[in-house]
């Protein structure tokens, strides 16, 4: 079955002054594909998230949505495109119930700023988003808790609810892993793959064995780089890719 | 829902509005009661509370800190002041509505323009263009230089030959004032629930996670600034015509500062605190200024102010706003230790 492309990133660099963060990389994200970016730590890849999410403007290259060209659109258009991002450090609104923190990110799609007379909170539209994200990101039973109160991994499956709260298509989720026992590892590449069908998923992830479970393409970057891009198996037998990043630690992960 | 740190939200409706209620209640009392000195005071006060309200929208609720804010309020007066006929009674349907025109394309023009920078430049920024103002109306003939401008007839609302709302009556204006502080704490209070309100709490809180939502925040900052602007405004337009006479002082830093201070004190992110602070901020001068309890070192009334600001700040981080709930907080028991 042909894969069905829904971001496209052609040649895409962005240099702060002298240092190249992100050098010429090209790739794609699919449908129904979770695209893990891996590379040790400076290598680029929150850089590239932040260049593909419009976070950050690209210095050179191209990036198109759905076909369309949107190098030149700013962060907040491509999220209303469907461009969703997680923040590797956990960015809710602590003080805020878990439903608002959700509700607040839906009414991004659903923006009525003049309606001063009627409460956010009774925001039908909105808060449906956030009830059905709440849901799929397995928090229901925590929609009215708040969002400061909740373990660390529950904040990071927050993290992605308010991502699909905006209904995106596609995810750039930038170590949603970091920092959980094995539990909640389990939990999130257990929402991964169910998001999988309709999403189209770039992982930056540095917990490998999760990255060889769920990723079906793999791209390595070293010093902003891409050096080697393919299927699990072929990564993990590329030499270059052991001697580069994953070294002994490419022995030890799991097959699969 | 997003919260301030004062826990704004949440508690049952009655038990929000009861004391505001009875607080309206007590002002519109007052006149009937306290002489004519301290009605003066109440109104001057009630001026300055829309003032730190107006300062409340953006600094509060969508975390932007303006060092320049005076500058609205002191454009309105200006504006006001200038466009009154010098012999007749001018209109309020017009006067009001271009004044405040003239002082929402002015927040527009300020708005746009420092809303590109962000943190202390953003404070730094406004600052200036407040300083600019001030010496336009400082250094030039436009408005009668440092020595000021007077307003010696007085907006009125007629219908006809019947004048409904004469402005120039101190009974009048003391009752408009506060209809119109009312008005104001009703509309901020209708923003901070609504979805725009929602949207500037999130900027507040994480203006970075806004823009990933979706949400083009520069827009929305810029509405609230215009807005805050225009609040300020209405606040300088009272002042104008209650004082009959506006002098570029009321554009300077310090009347910026003087606001700012007033939000402090009464708790930042609390309606009922920039309200409280205007308040306490007033008593707390005519008291230090008071040769009657303090003699000749009244004169330094400043220092004893700026020691009792700096306690309050210490000693109540959350401002007078907050006092009750942090006195609740003191004397309830700690939990048990894990």
């Amino acid at each position: 079955m042909p894969l069905d492309v829904l971001l496209r990133a052609e040649d895409v660099s962005r240099r702060f002054g002298g240092l190249v963060a992100v050098d010429h990389v090209s790739l794609t994200l699919a449908r129904d594909e979770v695209h893990a970016v891996i590379g040790t730590n400076g290598a680029g890849k929150s850089t590239l998230i932040d260049v593909l999410a419009g976070e950050l403007a690209a210095s050179g290259g191209r990036v198109e949505l759905h076909g369309r060209d949107i190098t030149g659109w700013a962060q907040p258009r491509r999220a209303r495109a469907g461009v969703g991002r997680s923040y590797q450090r956990t960015t809710i609104f602590a003080h805020a119930t878990v439903l608002e923190n959700c509700r607040l990110a839906a009414q991004a799609r659903a923006q009525r700023p003049l309606a001063l007379w009627a409460a956010a909170d009774a925001c039908g539209e909105s808060r449906r988003l956030a009830e059905c994200a709440i849901a799929q990101a397995g928090l229901g039973e925590h929609a009215l808790r708040t969002a400061g109160t909740l373990a660390h991994g529950q904040k990071r499956q927050l993290e992605i609810a308010m991502c699909l709260a905006t209904e995106p298509s596609v995810l750039l989720l930038d170590e949603p892993l970091a920092g959980m026992g094995p539990e909640e590892t389990e939990r999130m590449l257990q929402l991964l793959a169910a998001l999988r069908p309709r999403h189209a998923i770039l992982l930056v992830e540095h917990d490998m064995d999760a990255v060889f479970r769920i990723a079906d393409r793999v791209t390595v970057m070293v010093n902003g780089a891409v050096i080697a891009s393919g299927d699990p198996g072929a990564i993990r037998a590329n030499t270059e890719v052991q001697a580069a990043y994953l070294g002994r630690d490419a022995d030890a992960a799991p097959a699969g | 829902m997003l919260t301030h740190a004062n826990g704004r939200r949440g508690a049952p409706l009655a038990r929000r509005v009861a004391p505001l209620v009875a607080a309206a209640a007590v002002l519109a009392a007052f006149p009937y009661v306290g002489g004519r000195f301290y009605v003066d005071l109440v109104l001057t006060t009630m001026i300055l509370a829309v003032f730190a309200l107006s300062l409340e929208l953006i600094v509060g609720e969508t975390g932007l800190v303006s060092f320049g804010h005076a500058a609205f309020f002191g454009i309105a007066a200006y504006a006001t002041t200038l466009l009154s006929p010098g012999a007749t009674p001018p209109s309020l349907v017009w006067l009001l509505p271009a004044a405040l025109a003239i002082t929402a394309l002015a927040a527009l023009v300020i708005g746009a323009l420092s809303l590109r920078t962000r943190g202390v430049y953003f404070i730094m920024v406004t600052l200036a263009f407040a300083q600019m103002a001030y010496y336009v109306f400082h250094d030039t003939r436009l408005a009668g230089g440092s020595d000021g401008i007077y307003l010696s007839v007085k907006p009125v609302l007629a219908l006809g030959s019947i004048t409904l709302l004469d402005l120039g009556d101190a009974h009048t204006l003391y009752y408009a004032t506060l209809a119109t502080l009312a008005g104001v704490y009703v509309l901020l209070a209708l923003i901070h629930r609504s979805r725009f309100g929602h949207a500037l709490n999130g900027i507040r809180a994480n203006e970075r996670r806004m823009r990933a939502a979706g949400f083009s925040t520069y827009p929305y900052k810029l509405a609230a600034f215009v807005l805050a602007g225009t609040l300020a405004g209405i606040a300088g337009f009272l002042h104008a015509v209650k004082d009959g006479f506006v002098n570029p002082e009321i554009l300077a830093w310090h009347q910026s500062g003087t606001v700012l201070l007033m939000l402090i004190l009464g708790g930042v992110g609390s309606l009922r605190g920039a309200v409280a602070g205007a308040f306490l901020f007033v008593m707390l001068k005519e008291l230090f200024q008071s040769e009657a309890i303090f003699g000749g070192f009244a004169r330094h009334w400043q220092l004893p102010l700026g020691l009792t600001i700096i306690a309050c700040v210490a000693l109540m981080p959350k401002g007078v706003a907050a006092l009750s709930s942090q006195l609740r907080r003191a004397q309830a028991p700690l939990p048990d230790a894990p």
